[in-house]
């Protein structure tokens, strides 16, 4: 083994005849309980390119990414490596044939040193001790052949989460790489720790390692990617060079759909304030300065990526986000800090984005799911015992009017399906009389029926008089479901628009970093 | 899969591999014990056999029930052992002292003696919930440390030797009288299963308990309070396993602090073996007496068979590391029929 760095022999100059792509996916499905992930999907990358993935949550990157790094098995299809058909038997096997992930998660042992987590699980040895000393000698190689400013002999725990990153990269780069696959990997950076990220992918492209990048930036397509591959509902839609995409042609491929038949016409008629938030600041500054306002009557959309800080403000009303300053007033009453109980009390329902983290009791009935928040009141507890007639029937109802499928409301969460699941998420809110709704990504990961039925029923409650926060990174959800909207980037609000303002340029003017459009 | 093939013979494996999913995997340890040790001894599978195992294993079926609520919530209770100790040594040290100046006062002693030995052994619960609920320790480190805590108050009080003078109205009632042939602590038992019974499936309480195990944060959102659920598990598994002690006392009519050693073992293995979850959320109550008459049924059967105590526990380890593995495997049978 070699501590050099070395470029892949083939594909560097690019001929007359395309070069045989380095790794290839050819009509690879993934098909996790209740959820086609991936729906016969082709992808292929060449030595020294870097291809962009590009699609929305639930789109199928991460799961096409896992496969190509070894972490799951396709379900069907068939992977090629240099163009040999292989099996990939873990994220180890294909690390050893060159092929390696820096997923959003680090695997990293944080109480270990740089130099033993570069070879953790491949640890140098002599007469069977460790050999500390080439250990030393090969990591500091490394990190001085890839420019990082990292001393082996530093613990990961004291690194910033940028020079976490920077190790993982590393670590790829410990035997003789062929594929890089990067996810999100700016998610965290700052700018100036992003342009050595940028410099370190230029340098390995030029050495003919191909790079699989996935990103929601725009502007980062621009700047490193070759080619860009637009996934939607676990299928790929294009594969096109970046010279010839720009924003608009790469939104409409990423969310691509008969608009009119998603999304219900919504008769907004806002009437008094319900939930006014003035200057609200989180004790961990995810959102500061924030103000915003919610009448009855109307969708009023909160827009934003991942890690914008929009989520904030629903966890920040229900009591899981510790408030630095700033009110929360709800229905006339300040009710900053206030516990979820309470808030429920008063007639307020936040939907969590993460069903399974957050949302639901997995492993328990639908039942007993959607009548949680309410056991304390009639009609389910009478004389201090709970009334299971009448819990039956009320989620029955519900189940119906949700068009549950199953409709057995015995069932166990986990064997229903994702869509499923998020309607009984829905159903917890429809069980009492609810005047807000706080609803954080209410339709991700679940399928295009689910949105119809979750979007009417958005519908009903605006038109029924409550008053709905929408928040989501799903623009066309934002552009077609909301009267008013606040985009949010990076834990500040940065614009408010209203009516006929809500477009896709002026939304994603915010959404995004600024780009070329 | 070939459905027409399938429904032309019946498929004995798969039938199996369904009743398996369906009712885990105690029903076949029982129908297994019974049939061996009914073979193994005639004595077994008599009337007056059976009401011996009943009345053995009351003890810890009432201790089983309470570390259930703690594998509900998604903890544990290593200190249920110490708890039966801590309550014997201190309902004898009432008593003992009561009974020797007002020996006519028997049902006062009683009363007071049961009210501070359950009081104290219920105390430990309510610290351990403290722990757990409050101060967020693990269960493993806050029970393990009470454990120590009440081994070695229970030893100090006693100097490690037994309390007697107990009265003999104790013993009496709640051992060694029988109502229909029923021992008395199987008639507290069953009132205890059923107060369970109805805590678990009829109230509130109940049915938040395995909210907070299987979900915390999802509990929290729906404006449970975690925390005092949290709590009220581990002062419930305190009381049951101390009521556990009180009743034991009486059988012994000494107040002893070597009590209840296995107890912790034990009680996790009848919960297990009948199904509780050890990730919180899942169980039931029924399955967990049962677990308990199990353990019961394999300590009677092997005495009956002549097998010496020490290799007694070498079985219980042995069927308890069983049980998890039947779990994991049902698990994975449940996602394989799924599709």
């Amino acid at each position: 083994m070699t501590t050099e760095i070395v470029a892949s022999p083939e594909g560097v100059g690019v001929g007359t005849t395309p070069p045989t792509p380095v790794l290839q996916a050819q009509s690879v499905s993934k098909q996790f309980p209740g959820v086609l992930a991936l729906d016969a999907v082709d992808f292929e990358l060449r030595a020294g390119e870097v291809h962009v993935l590009f699609g929305e949550n639930g789109a199928g990157k991460s799961t096409l990414i896992q496969m190509l790094a070894g972490v799951h098995r396709a379900s069907e299809g068939s992977i090629r490596f240099r163009g040999e058909a292989i099996e990939l038997l873990g994220v180890h096997h294909a690390r050893t044939l060159g092929i390696s992930a820096v997923f959003q998660e680090f695997s990293l042992v944080p109480t270990l040193t740089i130099e033993e987590n570069l070879f953790l699980g491949a640890e140098l040895t002599r007469h069977g001790f460790l050999d500390k000393s080439e250990l030393h000698r090969r990591a500091d190689g490394i990190l001085k052949e890839l420019g990082f400013p990292l001393r082996p002999r530093q613990r990961v725990q004291d690194l910033s989460r940028a020079e976490q990153q920077m190790v993982e990269i590393a670590k790829a780069f410990r035997t003789e790489l062929s594929v890089l696959i990067l996810d999100e990997p700016t998610a965290s950076l700052t700018d100036r720790e992003a342009e050595r990220l940028f410099a370190m992918i230029e340098q390995a492209k030029s050495r003919g390692v191909g790079i699989v990048y996935v990103t929601h930036r725009m502007n980062e397509i621009y700047r490193l990617g070759d080619r860009v591959t637009v996934l939607r509902d676990g299928k790929r839609v294009a594969t096109l060079d970046v010279a010839d995409a720009d924003d608009e042609r790469l939104l409409q491929l990423m969310t691509g759909r008969v608009i009119s038949q998603v999304f219900p016409k919504i008769d907004y008629r806002p009437g008094r304030t319900l939930l006014e938030i003035s200057q609200l600041t989180t004790v961990d500054r995810a959102a500061r300065d924030l103000s915003l306002v919610v009448r009855a009557g109307e969708v009023v959309g909160l827009a934003g990526l991942v890690g914008s800080g929009k989520s904030v403000v629903g966890r920040a009303c229900f009591g899981l986000e510790r408030i630095a300053s700033g009110r929360v007033i709800f229905d006339g009453r300040d009710v900053t800090g206030r516990t979820a109980r309470a808030m429920l009390d008063l007639g307020a329902f936040y939907l969590p984005p993460d069903r399974r983290e957050e949302g639901l009791v997995m492993m328990r009935s639908v039942r007993e799911n959607v009548s949680l928040p309410w056991l304390g009141a009639r009609p389910f507890t009478r004389f201090g015992f709970l009334d299971r007639n009448s819990e039956r029937s009320k989620v029955r109802d519900l189940a119906g009017r949700l068009n549950l499928q199953p409709p057995n409301i015995e069932h166990d969460l986990e064997r229903l399906s994702g869509g499923n699941q998020q309607k009984v998420l829905l159903a917890k809110g429809l069980v009492s009389a609810v005047k807000l709704f706080i609803l954080d990504e209410p339709t991700v990961g679940v399928d295009v029926g689910t949105r119809v039925a979750i979007y009417g029923f958005i519908r009903d409650l605006c038109e029924g008089g409550a008053g709905i926060l929408l928040i989501s990174s799903d623009l066309p959800e934002i552009l077609h479901l909301t009267n008013r909207t606040y985009v949010m980037y990076r834990g500040d609000m940065r614009a408010q628009l209203e009516g006929a303002e809500i477009t896709q340029d002026r939304v994603l003017a915010n959404f995004f970093e600024r780009t070329r459009a | 899969m070939d459905r027409k093939e399938t429904q032309h013979r019946f498929d004995y494996g798969s039938a199996l591999q369904r009743l398996f999913v369906r009712i885990g995997v105690l029903p076949f340890l029982l129908v297994i014990a019974l049939a061996v040790f009914g073979a193994l001894s005639d004595r077994f599978l008599t009337a007056e056999n059976l009401i011996t195992v009943a009345r053995q294993a009351t003890y810890l079926a009432i201790v089983a029930m309470g570390q259930m609520l703690a594998l509900l919530t998604g903890g544990f209770d290593l200190s249920v052992g110490k708890i039966v100790a801590i309550t014997s040594v201190i309902t004898a040290l009432t008593m003992a002292p009561l009974a020797a100046a007002h020996p006519d006062a028997t049902a006062i002693t009683l009363t007071l003696g049961i009210l501070a030995g359950v009081g104290a052994g219920t105390l430990v619960g309510v610290v351990n919930g403290i722990g757990v609920a409050v101060f967020n320790v693990s269960p493993f480190m806050m029970t393990l440390g009470t454990a120590a805590i009440s081994f070695g108050i229970a030893l100090t009080l006693t100097s490690g030797v037994p309390v007697y003078g107990v009265p003999d109205a104790f013993g009496t009632i709640f051992s060694f009288a029988r109502i229909f042939d029923i021992p008395s602590p199987v008639y507290v038992t069953a009132g205890l299963f059923v107060a369970m019974y109805i805590l678990l499936n009829r109230t509130r309480m109940g049915r938040y308990f395995y909210a907070v195990g299987g979900n915390l944060k999802a509990s929290r959102l729906s404006g449970i309070n975690t925390r005092f659920y949290l709590f009220m598990a581990y002062v419930l598994c305190g009381a049951l396993a101390a009521v556990a002690g009180a009743l034991l006392t009486a059988r012994l009519e000494t107040g002893e602090a070597n009590i209840g050693a296995s107890m912790p073992l034990d009680s996790i293995a009848a919960c297990v073996i009948g199904g509780v979850s050890l990730r919180g959320g899942i169980g039931h109550v029924g399955n967990v007496v049962l677990g308990a008459i199990f353990i019961g049924l394999m300590q009677n059967g092997m005495d009956l068979a002549q097998i010496q105590s020490y290799l007694q526990e070498v079985v219980i380890g042995v069927l308890l590391i069983l049980a998890v593995i039947a779990d994991q495997l049902r698990q994975f049978v449940m996602l394989r029929l799924k599709d």
